[in-house]
C-alpha cells in the first residue's frame, strides 16, 4: 500500500483500477510544399471538419454537464475559427511553404506558451485550450481519428494531463476518478469533474507502473492509495456509500418544504457556532438559525468583545441568511465553557453553578453590551433572542425591562433597530414545570435536551461510569417536551428543540405527533431529518 | 469615430466565454471595433488576441468605433457589454 498526496477537485471517493492514460502525441514533421493555395485548402476542410466535431462534442456535454459547463466546446469552436488563429497559420503556410501540420502545430504551441506567461491562473489554464485544437486539426489533417476508448471496465484515469474534449468524450459509466499531474482547480476539466460529481485529484506526481493495479481517490484527503490493504478498502467502501446516500438526499431533497404528508409545516433550523458555519448552513439548505452560541465571541477574545465586533457578527449572519430567521443565544457561560477575563470563582458544582443568564442579570453591563449588539444587528434580518437556563417567571421579566432599557437607549440615540423575537431556553426541569406561566412572557420555547436531560435525570454525562443508566430516550424526558409544547400552544407560541435530541432521527416522528413546531439540528443533519418529516403523515 | 469606457464587472474578468460573446457581437458590424486596456489595443473581432489583454474584473476598457455603421454599433454595444460583461 502506498499513499500519494495531491490537490483535491472534487470530495468523493473511487475505488477501482488505474488505466493510464497517454496520449499518441505523434511528432509533426515540417515537409516543404509548393502550392500554398492548396496547403490553405487542406487547412480550411480540416477546420471545418474540427469545428463539426467541436458542434457535436457540445451538443453531447450540453447533455451531460450542462449548457455551462458545455460552452467551453463553443469557445473552442470559436478559437479555431479565431482570426488570431486563422492568420497565423496562413501566414506560415504562405511565407514558409510549409505543411498545414506543421503551421497548426507551430500557432497552437505559440498561442498556447502567450496564455502559459499570463499572470492571471484563470488565463493561463486556457494554455491546454489552445494546444487541444491545435491537435484535434492535426489528428484531421494527418488522417487520424483521436481515440478517447477506455476499455469496458470502470476505471481511473491517470494522466499527465486532460483536455475538456478528451474528458466529455469518455465514456461517463466507465469513468470512476481523475488524478493528473497537470491542471489546476480552475481548468475547464476540473469544473467538469465537479459537475461530473467524479472525485478528482490533481499535481499527483503520477507514474506509468501504476497502470492495471487497484487504488483508491479519496477527494476529501487528496490522496491517491496504491493497492490499499483490506482494512483501507472496507473503510473506504464504508465510506464511499456514506457519500452516495448524502448526495441523494441532498439532490432529492434541497429546496423542498419542510412539511409533512397532512400539510404540517416545521421550521427545521441550523445550530451554529460561529459566522463561519452560516455557508454550511446555506449549503444544507437550512430554514433558518435556531441556535447561534454567541459563546464563541467571547471564547475567542482575550478580553470582553465590544459592542461593535458583537454587533458585526451578528450582522454579518443575518445578511448571510438574507432575511431567514436567526436566533442568537445570549451568553451562556460558566459550567464547561470558562473564560479567564470573567474571573469566574471555581465551584464545587458548577453545572448547578454562576453560569448562563445567571451571570448575565448579575453582570448587567456585560448583558446590555449584548443586547445592544444584538438589537442593532436586527435592523439587517429577521432576529430572534434567546435566554439560557431559565427557572423562574420573575428572571424573564427582569431581562425584559432590561431589554426595555437597551431599546429606550436606541430610540433615544436614533440607532435603527428590527422587531425582534424573544424566546428562552427550556432546559430547566424548573422551566418545564412553570412553562404555562413562562409561556404567557415569551415568543417562544426551545427546548435544549441536553441540559435538560442532566438535570432530569441527576446524571453527570460528563462521567462515563454512569452512561449505562444515561437514556437519552427516558420517558420522564420525552413527557417533558410534550408538556412545554402544549403549555406553549395553549398561550399560541411556538416551541421547538435545539439540543441533540432533535437531530434524533428515531426521534423526529414522535416530536412532530407531540405537535413539535421547530428543529434545530447541525447543519449536516437538516436534509436528513427533512427527509423524515415529508415522509412522516 | 465613435469610443465610449466601460469598467469589467464580470468576475474572472474578460475570459473565454464572455470574450467569445464580445467577438460574437463585434462581427455584427462592418466598423472597425478597436479594445484598449493597460495600453494594449486589440480588434475586437480576433477572440484570442482579446483573451491575451488580460483583462480583469475593475479594470476599464477603451471601445472605438469607426465604419459605415458606428452610430448603431456604439448603442448596440454599449448594451451588450453592460448586460454580458
Amino acid at each position: 500500500m502506498e499513499k500519494i498526496n495531491g490537490k483535491s477537485i472534487f470530495n468523493g471517493i473511487a475505488i477501482g483500477k488505474i488505466l493510464f492514460y497517454s496520449k499518441d502525441a505523434g511528432q509533426v514533421k515540417r515537409v516543404k510544399i509548393t502550392d500554398p493555395r492548396a496547403e490553405m485548402e487542406r487547412y480550411n476542410k480540416a477546420k471545418e471538419k474540427a469545428v463539426e466535431e467541436l458542434n457535436a462534442i457540445y451538443a453531447r456535454a450540453v447533455k451531460e454537464v450542462g449548457e455551462l459547463n458545455a460552452r467551453v466546446f463553443e469557445v473552442h469552436a470559436m478559437m479555431l475559427e479565431d482570426d488570431t488563429f486563422h492568420d497565423s497559420i496562413q501566414n506560415i503556410i504562405e511565407t514558409q511553404h510549409v505543411n498545414a501540420e506543421y503551421a497548426v502545430a507551430t500557432t497552437g504551441d505559440n498561442l498556447s506558451a502567450m496564455f502559459a506567461e499570463m499572470e492571471d491562473e484563470y488565463f493561463r489554464a486556457r494554455a491546454i485550450d489552445v494546444k487541444d485544437i491545435a491537435e484535434r486539426v492535426i489528428s484531421i489533417l494527418l488522417g487520424k481519428s483521436r481515440s478517447n476508448d477506455i476499455g469496458n471496465e470502470p476505471v481511473i484515469i491517470v494522466a499527465e494531463d486532460l483536455a475538456p474534449s478528451e474528458t466529455v468524450q469518455m465514456d461517463k459509466e466507465k469513468l470512476l476518478a481523475f488524478v493528473t499531474r497537470l491542471g489546476s482547480a480552475n481548468s475547464h476539466t476540473a469544473i467538469l469533474a465537479r459537475t461530473m460529481n467524479l472525485p478528482a485529484l490533481v499535481g499527483v506526481d503520477i507514474r506509468e507502473e501504476w497502470n492495471g493495479k487497484t487504488a483508491v481517490v479519496d477527494g476529501s484527503a487528496g490522496e491517491l492509495i496504491i493497492e490499499p490493504d483490506e482494512a483501507t478498502l472496507a473503510e473506504m467502501r464504508e465510506r464511499q456509500e456514506e457519500i452516495a446516500r448524502n448526495r441523494e438526499l441532498l439532490e432529492n431533497l434541497k429546496g423542498k418544504e419542510d412539511i409533512t404528508r397532512s400539510g404540517k409545516k416545521i421550521k427545521l433550523y441550523a445550530n451554529i457556532g460561529g459566522t463561519g458555519d452560516v455557508a454550511n448552513v446555506i449549503k444544507n439548505d437550512g430554514a433558518g438559525i435556531g441556535l447561534f452560541r454567541s459563546e464563541f465571541l467571547y471564547l475567542e477574545s482575550g478580553d470582553y468583545p465590544s459592542e461593535n465586533d458583537q454587533f458585526q457578527a451578528y450582522r454579518t449572519v443575518a445578511e448571510n441568511m438574507a432575511g431567514k430567521k436567526v436566533i442568537i443565544r445570549t451568553l451562556d457561560i460558566g459550567a464547561d465553557k470558562q473564560v479567564d477575563y470573567f474571573r469566574l470563582e471555581k465551584e464545587e458544582n458548577p453545572a448547578m453553578g454562576y453560569r448562563a443568564i445567571r451571570i448575565c442579570l448579575d453582570r448587567t453591563d456585560i448583558f446590555k453590551t449584548q443586547l445592544r449588539a444584538l438589537y442593532r444587528a436586527s435592523a439587517y434580518g429577521s432576529i430572534g433572542i434567546m435566554f439560557p437556563m431559565i427557572i423562574s417567571v420573575e428572571e424573564v421579566r427582569q431581562i425584559k425591562t432590561i431589554v426595555e432599557e437597551v431599546k429606550k437607549e436606541l430610540d433615544e440615540q436614533q440607532i435603527q433597530y428590527g422587531s425582534v423575537e424573544l424566546g428562552i431556553m427550556i432546559e430547566t426541569p424548573a422551566a418545564v414545570m412553570i412553562s404555562d406561566l413562562l409561556a404567557e412572557e415569551v415568543d417562544f420555547f426551545s427546548i435544549g435536551t441536553n441540559d435538560l436531560t442532566q438535570y432530569t435525570l441527576a446524571i453527570d454525562r460528563q462521567n462515563s461510569r454512569l452512561d449505562h443508566i444515561y437514556d437519552a430516550h427516558h420517558e420522564a424526558v420525552l413527557r417533558m417536551i410534550r408538556m412545554v409544547v402544549e403549555n406553549g400552544h395553549k398561550h399560541n407560541i411556538w416551541v421547538g428543540i435545539c439540543g441533540e435530541l432533535g437531530a434524533d432521527l428515531s426521534l423526529t416522528r414522535e416530536f412532530i405527533r407531540m405537535g413539535i413546531d421547530e428543529l434545530s439540528v447541525s447543519p449536516g443533519a437538516i436534509l436528513p431529518i427533512r427527509k423524515i418529516i415529508r415522509e412522516t403523515e | 469615430m465613435k469610443e465610449f469606457k466601460y469598467t469589467i464587472k464580470d468576475e474572472v474578468g474578460l475570459h473565454a466565454r464572455p470574450a467569445g460573446l464580445l467577438v460574437k457581437e463585434a462581427k455584427k458590424y462592418s466598423s472597425k471595433i478597436t479594445i484598449c486596456a493597460n495600453g494594449k489595443c486589440s480588434e475586437a473581432t480576433k477572440l484570442m488576441a482579446v483573451m491575451a489583454m488580460g483583462i480583469k474584473q475593475g479594470q476599464e476598457v477603451t471601445v472605438t468605433i469607426e465604419g459605415e455603421d458606428e452610430a448603431v454599433a456604439e448603442q448596440e454595444l454599449k448594451e451588450f457589454f453592460m448586460s454580458s460583461l
